[in-house]
């Protein structure tokens, strides 16, 4: 694509004058690393790093049927989110796989946002416009908000002072409504790092007014701004899932080893048919991590080996620069997932040794 | 903003030559677009202490250098036979970041034909191209 096609975030020039380096990515300009994708890494699991999500996009599902619809589209519980809660979920296809993942808000049994992935932003709309039933009403507000993401452990000392709420109140996955410098933003401590973090969403008009003060209050602790890069590694460590490389519409919720975002007994959703009985008859293959014991790091779409005969493929991998090790994601034959499992990984005509390891690759130590 | 003294490719290597000795490495704006380098990997040419070809041919990939966010060939600039690896990049391999010129130098050896020099760039040719390809 064009560059002069790309769509900007309201922080494109901030990001070009900080000399990030942009690329393509979902239709946006985005940055992809600033100074050191792996500087940038760890500033976020040892001090903190803000990034640029305004490409993320925010559907609201408003009306009296507001809830009844939500639990029909996707396969966690939305019934079980308290006001201000947050919750992971999928919107399903009627075979069980990923129309996308996303981030379910409730603001009360009628209004509902979901933050859903650039790329499939709409794709999502228009199968959620076309699934309509009941009282509600479908609004794409991307355009309203610029995302920025906080995160790492000093996440909540370099917002607080921007903020009019107490973070310390927010709960890992609530929000709470509230004001940054003292503009309108739905304040939600999620992310996508692996990390404690928030996420804030407010207008686009003092997005680089919110990201220099945060740049600025985080000085302190060596904050950095991050790219795509830092974000695909951080959460690739944190072992979550990426649209388009982990979950797709090949494969599904279950197999995808997503099980507890689908909540079967939950009453009827789209694609409930097709994995309750995949749940009955077992799944044949499964998402799982691996190390590769070489220097030499799998990356995406390598293809994978077991017996000397091509299985899968790597849907994600790349170096840990936290874990300092090089570490991936594949589907693999169920009676071959075991943790402990050894295969073979193809990189330019010679094989890797990878074995089945316990995910996530990378957990934080809570408080 | 190049060194004066090399010789460069449209794939930004630079090449070092004096009389018939070579010395290979990446730009500094290849290392900089490539970013965080964590693994120089020679296994196309070089096996247990050895080199496994005896001649690189000008054009082929004789080293991939695997940085956070991808993998890249390296291309020799020029026929080279091989005589020495930089086998200090197994333990450090973000030397190419630091010292791209210098002791991030990826392949040494001697020049094969030398009608071949003509075909490379000087530092100022590689400017130039270099901002022409940043538009």
């Amino acid at each position: 694509m064009e560059e002069k096609n790309l769509k900007h975030t309201p922080l494109t020039e901030v990001h070009q004058k900080l000399n990030a380096r942009m690329v393509p990515f979902a239709g946006y300009l985005m940055p992809v690393q600033y100074e050191s994708a792996l500087l940038e890494h760890l500033a976020v699991r040892n001090s903190v790093g803000i990034f640029d999500v305004s490409h993320m996009g925010e559907v609201f599902i408003e009306g009296e049927d507001a809830l009844s619809f939500v639990q029909k589209l996707t396969c966690n519980n939305a019934k079980k989110l308290k006001e201000t809660q947050i919750q992971y979920s999928a919107l399903t296809y009627p075979n069980g796989t990923f129309v996308d993942d996303l981030l379910v808000y409730k603001f009360n049994d009628k209004k509902f946002m979901l933050c859903v992935n650039a790329a499939n932003r709409e794709k999502d709309y228009k199968w959620i416009l076309s699934h309509k039933e009941g009282n509600v009403e479908v609004f794409d507000r991307s355009d309203s908000y610029t995302q920025i993401a906080i995160q790492g452990p000093k996440a909540l000392e370099t917002l607080q002072p921007l903020v009019d709420v107490n973070l310390s109140e927010i709960k890992y996955y609530w929000f709470k409504p509230g004001k940054v410098l003292g503009t309108d933003a739905i304040i939600s401590r999620t992310g996508y790092t692996g990390e404690d973090g928030f996420e804030i969403y407010f207008s686009p008009e003092k997005a680089p007014e919110v990201w220099n003060a945060l740049l600025e209050e985080g000085k302190k602790f060596d904050i950095k701004p991050c790219g795509l890069a830092a974000r695909n590694t951080l959460r690739l460590e944190a072992k979550m899932a990426l649209y388009g490389n982990d979950i797709d519409d090949k494969h599904t919720v279950l197999e995808a080893d997503l099980g507890w975002i689908c909540k079967l007994k939950k009453g009827d959703f789209i694609g409930r048919d097709v994995l309750l009985k995949q749940k009955e008859e077992g799944i044949k293959i499964k998402l799982v991590g691996f190390e590769v014991k070489s220097k030499v790091p799998a990356r995406d779409h390598y293809p994978v080996y077991i017996d000397g005969k091509e299985v899968s493929y790597v849907t994600s991998g790349s170096f840990a620069p936290y874990l300092k090790k090089n570490i991936g994601l594949t589907y693999l034959p169920i009676e071959k997932s075991e943790i402990g499992t050894e295969f073979q990984i193809k990189v330019r005509n010679k094989f890797l040794e990878a074995t089945v390891v316990e995910t996530p690759f990378y957990k934080r130590e809570k408080k | 903003m190049f060194p004066k003294d090399l010789l460069y490719t449209k794939s930004h290597e630079w090449v070092k030559i004096e009389g018939d000795d070579v010395t290979v490495g990446i730009t500094s704006h290849a290392q900089e677009e490539l970013g965080d380098i964590v693994y120089v990997d020679y296994s196309n040419i070089y096996e247990d202490g050895e080199f496994t070809v005896e001649e690189i041919k000008k054009g082929d990939a004789f080293c991939s250098i695997e940085s956070v966010k991808a993998v890249s060939d390296v291309y020799a600039p020029i026929t080279i036979k091989p005589t020495e690896i930089n086998s200090d990049l197994e333990d450090a391999p973000e030397t190419v970041n630091q010292a791209p010129y210098e002791n991030g130098w990826l392949l040494k050896g001697k020049m094969v034909n030398e009608v071949e020099k003509g075909e490379l760039l000087s530092a100022e040719e590689y400017e130039k191209f270099v901002e022409e390809e940043k538009g």
